[in-house]
């Protein structure tokens, strides 16, 4: 390990840190435009021109805000709740392939952190793990509201947790590897997955629309049942940070997607573009491509954010069950039937 | 390298593991089992098993504790519930554990230091070579557990059934 690779290491972690920051940071103000657009009115347009300061000034609001910890709570577990959830909602970005390898100075660099040949069961964990910084900061405010909050995320998380690997694992058997890395190269072009696996895709944006806990299934942070939900008794820029986890999971969720379905830095004409940018301008151009698609997933997370009502629990329950369990397990076997078939013949 | 970040691994586990025991709050004892779970996925790592450690973190960490969070989040469990034990018990558990104590100590006394086992085959944990292994020679075993998941399931399903005349 030489002191090359991990300076290079170092320096694409940071960057993809403050990308994700700034994302997650313009994702609160896009939601507040997109939201007024939808209903047919201005948004936040004072801080600056057309109001793009906005975020830092609710930035700046966050840190100057009181700090409450209630004399009640689990001080601890309180103050390690929020902490939890925005790593957990950080750390996903590790093995995404933002780009092809690029040429700097005569060396090839990898635009992506950890290429490890379990990447997607990676991504899998993380999101598992997310739920706990909500189950402990609800645990720990010791409000029944936010207890009841704190358990409904963590059973909403389980149910769809099942169908989000089921319908992976029918894409798996179409790809036949677990790296990131590989799965992108396969989709050369317009050789998306998406098109061989419409229903695998349809089911994983629905769960991780649930696993996100974005509406219409944000059931834990239900404002008409539960007051706040699970953040009710935080203040100042520990309720930030849950707000801005739920923006970087937005924003990580929309690159798996991406990635795993919509050929993530893959896009028509691409060879073209190599041979016309070189080996150093083509690759970002692919980073750039793809940065258009998770622009656009994020954008339909907020699109049917304001469109569609939330559900009610036993709906919630019911279709993640009885719906998209036995759906994801039909699409896994008719996949296996037609490889099968391919094979053959 | 790689032994000393087993050892420091595996002193933290055997210290989670004991908080475990002596927490007084069974959600602190939950979390500190999350965190003995999770240097166990350390070692998986270590050992060049990572199919296993990711589903280590997957389904231990990520599913199988959230649930015992959640079923004790329900139950409330805290000091004035505590129902208080008789001393006979405390003495017969004191009594216990000493011969467990006495046992292990001789056990261990008899076992003398090998050297390292060193894998036939290194590559064994990546998840290629054991998908080949378990659809390969232990095909039947690998099969029969996952009807036995099954049959659990279907238990857990029929258990929890209202009983239609009720309603």
């Amino acid at each position: 390990m030489d002191t090359g690779f991990i300076i290079e290491k170092f320096i694409l972690v940071a960057v993809i840190f403050g990308i994700s920051l700034v994302i997650a940071m313009y994702s609160t103000y896009a939601e507040r435009k997109v939201a007024a657009y939808l209903q047919d009115r201005l948004g936040p347009d004072r801080a600056g021109p057309f109001g793009i300061l906005q975020p830092l000034a609710d930035g700046v609001k966050m840190f100057m805000k009181e700090e409450i910890i209630p004399t009640t709570s689990n001080k601890w577990l309180f103050i390690i709740g929020p902490g939890l959830a925005l790593l957990c909602a950080c750390i996903g970005t590790a093995v995404i392939p933002w780009g092809s390898p690029m040429e700097i100075g005569g060396k090839i660099v990898p635009l992506q952190v950890a290429d490890i040949n379990v990447g997607v069961l990676y991504i899998f964990g993380v999101v598992s793990l997310g739920v706990y910084g909500v189950m402990i900061g609800g645990w720990a405010s010791n409000n029944k509201y936010s207890l009841l909050s704190a358990i409904r995320a963590a059973s909403q998380n389980i149910s769809y947790e099942i169908a989000m690997g089921l319908s992976i694992i029918a894409l798996l058997l179409m790809t036949n590897t677990l790296s990131l890395k590989t799965i992108v190269e396969q989709q050369h072009g317009l050789n998306w997955n998406v098109w061989y696996q419409p229903l695998g895709f349809l089911i994983f944006m629905i769960c991780s629309f649930a696993e996100t806990n974005r509406a219409p299934f944000d059931l834990p942070e239900c404002e008409t049942e539960l007051i706040g939900g699970y953040h009710t008794e935080y203040s100042s820029m520990k309720l930030g940070f849950y707000l801005f986890a739920e923006y970087i999971n937005m924003f990580v969720s929309s690159a798996v997607m991406a990635t795993l379905y919509f050929g993530g830095y893959n896009y028509p004409g691409m060879d073209y573009m190599a041979t016309l940018l070189g080996p150093t301008w083509a690759p970002l151009f692919g980073v750039g491509v793809f940065f258009i698609k998770i622009v656009f997933f994020i954008f339909f997370f907020m699109w049917v954010r304001w469109t569609i009502p939330r559900f009610r629990y036993d709906q919630l329950m019911n279709l993640g069950w009885k719906g998209l369990i036995p759906l994801a397990i039909a699409n896994i076997i008719i996949t296996g039937v037609v490889i099968a078939i391919i094979e053959k013949f | 390298m790689s032994t000393q970040v087993f050892y420091f691994v595996a002193t933290l586990s055997i210290i989670f593991s004991l908080m475990v025991i002596f927490a007084k709050n069974p959600i602190h004892s939950v979390l500190y089992l999350i965190l003995t779970f999770f240097t166990f996925t350390v070692h998986y790592v270590l050992l060049n098993a990572q199919f296993l450690a990711v589903v280590n973190f997957i389904v231990y960490m990520g599913a199988i504790m959230v649930l015992f969070l959640f079923v004790l989040m329900l139950l409330n469990l805290n000091n004035e519930t505590e129902p208080s034990k008789s001393p006979l018990i405390k003495i017969v558990g004191v009594i216990a554990g000493c011969c467990l104590v006495v046992t292990l100590v001789g056990s261990f006394k008899a076992a003398t230091i090998t050297s390292p086992l060193i894998l036939k085959n290194p590559g064994l944990g990546l998840v290629e070579n054991l998908g080949k292994e378990l659809f390969g020679p232990f095909l039947l075993p690998f099969e029969l557990s996952s009807l036995l998941l099954l049959a659990a399931m279907v238990g857990a399903v029929l258990l929890s059934k209202r009983d239609e005349v009720e309603i």
